[in-house]
């Protein structure tokens, strides 16, 4: 049985136990999001698919879908507020997107410009996270760490691992790797894992293929995030960091 | 090791050097400082180049492959120099001690590209107020507007010209700023047979503004002898890279130097040996270091480098219209090298027209749509590269660590290798027009036109504008402080 919504004045059809943000994104249509991803379970903790339903505010990928529902998505209001979470975001890590090979595969570049982010606005944390380069294939760039736990979910429930965790509380969270060492090498970490492919930012990459895309054939040089992640499983940066062919090679 | 004028006498007892913080740790940032007796005898004058390179230490600790997109961002002007020089030196860190015929074209493609829009921004926007209008001439138009209202076609040619240049660097590098293009080993595209009809279209039109270039200096220079061979020259030895075979090649090739009297001191010298042949010297008055040839000394052994060196220190230009001018600057200095600072320009103009030339010869060569884009080999721990930037010889040089971090990098970039002979200009200039006078806006200028002929990256920032940031501070015997003059 099928029924249906409505978000921004558009219906959108569900069917019973989906997420607002799963119908949304079924149905092609983009709700801002960074920790969430169709195939693992909710999170609800970037807020930045937080919506408004019936006037109260809510989080898209965390509350289900029902018939008659009103859904504010891409208003002013909503957007003013994600691009704060956005600049939050930018100022508690060390985001230097003219010299990271993400850049143009990040989602969290892409959303921000989708949100019209100009400025980072808030004093700068400088948090001191020394990379960890011990892996033979894989690099991890703390620097850019979001919090979005997908790499934890990704190792845990798909790889059966426990390769990564977030620690510390609040200011002081951060990313670590589970081994005694802390190193990704004296872990059972493996390139093909899916947690070396689902990072939206630029944390865990493979090592020596930086660059190898050029400006203009990158995931969202081709087109905005919006469109790019509408369906919710395309265009997302961590389906990206493999090398791709370029246009003329 | 102090030259002339570098520290005034002990003896002079009442002088006093006036210390003047920096104005700021960025490129674009310079000052001179000039102490005088009482008699208002020039005793001592030093540019201070306030130059803070960080790069050298956070670069290190980060993964090879982001180093050419990073270090060049040292400068907004020529990027693309510490872009391939960089990614030169990594090739060899991942064994592509040859890489792909394509990935060379393209490289080289936007080296020259750079070249031009570099030596066109630097002659029309900064240098030709100067040359055209005179250097003590009415400051509120000796600019590129002024150049524009008074002699508008130049100034239009001047600024398509670098336009074109950067379209050459857009098209191969991905943006005309800061692009990707270089990668250890390779380049990440090639051009489309579209993209590089595109650019021919135009090419020839290049070659034709910049020959018209190099005859407006080459007339200059004619005209006014006493000015062109004699403002602030002095005698020094060259350096710069040329193919193994001496002609002129920006890109790649062997070291060769020449001394003062055009003898050559080295030659065919692999640039992976560099630190066995160059010593930086450190002088408490600077940031920047001051090299020299090792086996000369400090005293001896310091030299020039950028289009000057260049010009005079190949055997030939392989392209018909610059070899034709080189000649023809060979000829005007009389088989001897010619020392003079203001045929900088000169010089410049004929490798701006060596540039297009060579812009065209490559967008003719098929190579350059190839698909083999990257290659690899051997992995190593330590590289060098070598470019000839705009203004000169570029040295990068990394170690890698197991790990692919970087462990240690040294640049050694052009302006650093033109220091003392900016100094030595500097001082001269100051001799010739400075002793026992006032200052005044005019003569600033002369010393401006001194340190602007040789292009030094300190004029980064402010390029646009063609206006560096210069303090001059004139101090009497009693120390103080008799007249300052500051442009920002």
């Amino acid at each position: 049985m099928n029924d249906s919504f409505m978000l921004d004045g558009e219906e959108i059809p569900f069917t019973p136990g989906q997420t607002v943000m799963q119908a949304a994104a079924a149905a092609g249509k983009y709700i801002p999001h960074l920790c969430w991803h169709p195939d693992f379970a909710a999170h609800g903790s970037c807020k930045l698919c937080t919506v408004k339903i019936g006037g109260r505010f809510a989080t898209s990928c965390t509350v289900r879908a029902a018939a008659g529902q009103e859904v504010e998505n891409r208003t002013d209001e909503l957007d003013a507020r994600r691009r704060t979470l956005l600049q939050l975001l930018f100022v508690e890590g060390n985001h230097f997107c003219p010299s990271c090979e993400k850049s143009g595969d990040c989602a969290l570049q892409a959303t921000a410009y989708e949100m019209g982010m100009l400025t980072p606005h808030f004093d700068h944390f400088y948090p001191d996270r020394p990379v960890d380069a011990s892996h033979p294939e894989v690099l991890l760039e703390f620097n850019r760490c979001i919090l979005c736990e997908l790499c934890v979910r990704a190792s845990r429930e798909v790889d059966g691992k426990n390769v990564f965790a977030l620690a510390g509380r609040g200011t002081k969270s951060h990313l670590i790797v589970n081994s005694e060492s802390g190193r990704l090498a004296d872990t059972d970490f493996a390139a093909t894992d899916r947690a070396a492919e689902v990072c939206p930012v630029g944390v865990i990459l493979k090592k020596r293929v930086g660059f190898a895309v050029p400006i203009g054939a990158r995931t969202y040089d081709l087109q905005p995030i919006s469109a790019a992640g509408g369906d919710g499983t395309t265009g997302r940066a961590g389906d990206t960091s493999a090398p791709r062919k370029t246009e003329a090679g | 090791m102090s030259f002339e004028l570098e520290t005034a006498p002990a003896d002079a007892g009442t002088l006093r050097r006036v210390a003047i913080d920096p104005v700021s740790r960025v490129e674009g940032h310079g000052k001179v400082t000039i102490l005088l007796d009482e008699h208002n005898k020039v005793h001592q004058v030093r540019l201070h180049i306030v130059e803070f390179r960080g790069f050298e230490r956070f670069i290190q600790g980060r993964p090879y492959w982001e180093v050419p997109v990073m270090v060049q961002r040292l400068c907004g002007i020529c990027p693309v120099s510490h872009h391939l020089a960089a990614s030169k030196a990594l090739d060899l860190i991942v064994g592509a001690t040859r890489v792909t015929p394509t990935a060379d074209k393209m490289r080289r493609l936007m080296h020259y590209g750079q070249i031009l829009q570099s030596h066109a921004l630097h002659f029309f926007h900064l240098s030709s107020p100067d040359l055209l209008f005179g250097f003590d001439s009415e400051v509120g138009r000796r600019n590129i507007v002024g150049v524009a209202e008074k002699y508008p076609e130049i100034a239009k040619k001047g600024i398509l010209l670098r336009k074109y240049g950067q379209e050459v660097i857009r098209l191969t590098a991905g943006k005309r700023v800061h692009g990707t293009g270089a990668v250890p080993g390779g380049v990440n595209r090639s051009l489309s047979a579209d993209e590089r009809k595109d650019l021919l279209k135009d090419a020839y039109q290049m070659i034709a503004w910049s020959r018209e270039a190099v005859h407006i200096i080459k007339e200059l220079h004619q005209q006014n002898p006493a000015l062109y061979d004699h403002f602030g020259s002095f005698r020094s030895n060259f350096m710069g890279m040329v193919a193994p075979d001496g002609s002129l090649d920006l890109y790649h090739g062997v070291l060769r130097a020449k001394d003062a009297d055009g003898s050559i001191l080295f030659d065919q010298v692999d640039y992976q040996t560099y630190d066995r042949l160059i010593t930086e010297e450190v002088k408490p008055w600077s940031y920047m270091k001051f090299p020299y040839f090792t086996a000369m000394g400090p005293e001896h052994g310091w030299y020039k480098v950028g289009p000057l060196a260049r010009v005079q220190n190949c055997d030939s230009i392989p392209t018909p219209f610059a070899e034709h001018e080189r000649l023809e600057f060979v000829a005007y200095a009389g088989g001897k090298p010619l020392h003079a600072t203001l045929a900088y320009h000169w010089a410049r103009m004929v490798e701006m027209l060596f540039a297009a030339e060579t812009i065209k010869e490559l967008l003719q060569d098929d190579d350059l749509s190839g698909t083999e884009l990257m290659t690899s080999g051997e992995r190593r721990r330590e590289g060098v590269g070598v470019i000839e930037a705009p203004r000169g010889t570029l040295f990068h040089h990394y170690q890698v660590g197991d790990d692919d971090l970087v462990t240690m990098a040294n640049l050694i970039v052009s302006t650093t290798h033109n220091n003392q002979a900016m100094n030595t200009a500097v001082r001269e200039v100051a001799r010739q027009y400075l002793d026992g006078k006032e200052i005044t806006e005019g003569l600033l200028n002369h010393i401006e036109v001194a340190i602007r002929a040789y292009d030094p990256c300190l004029s980064c920032a402010t390029h646009a504008l063609g206006k560096m940031p210069l303090e001059v501070t004139l101090v009497d015997a009693e120390g103080t402080e008799l007249d300052r003059k500051y442009k920002a």
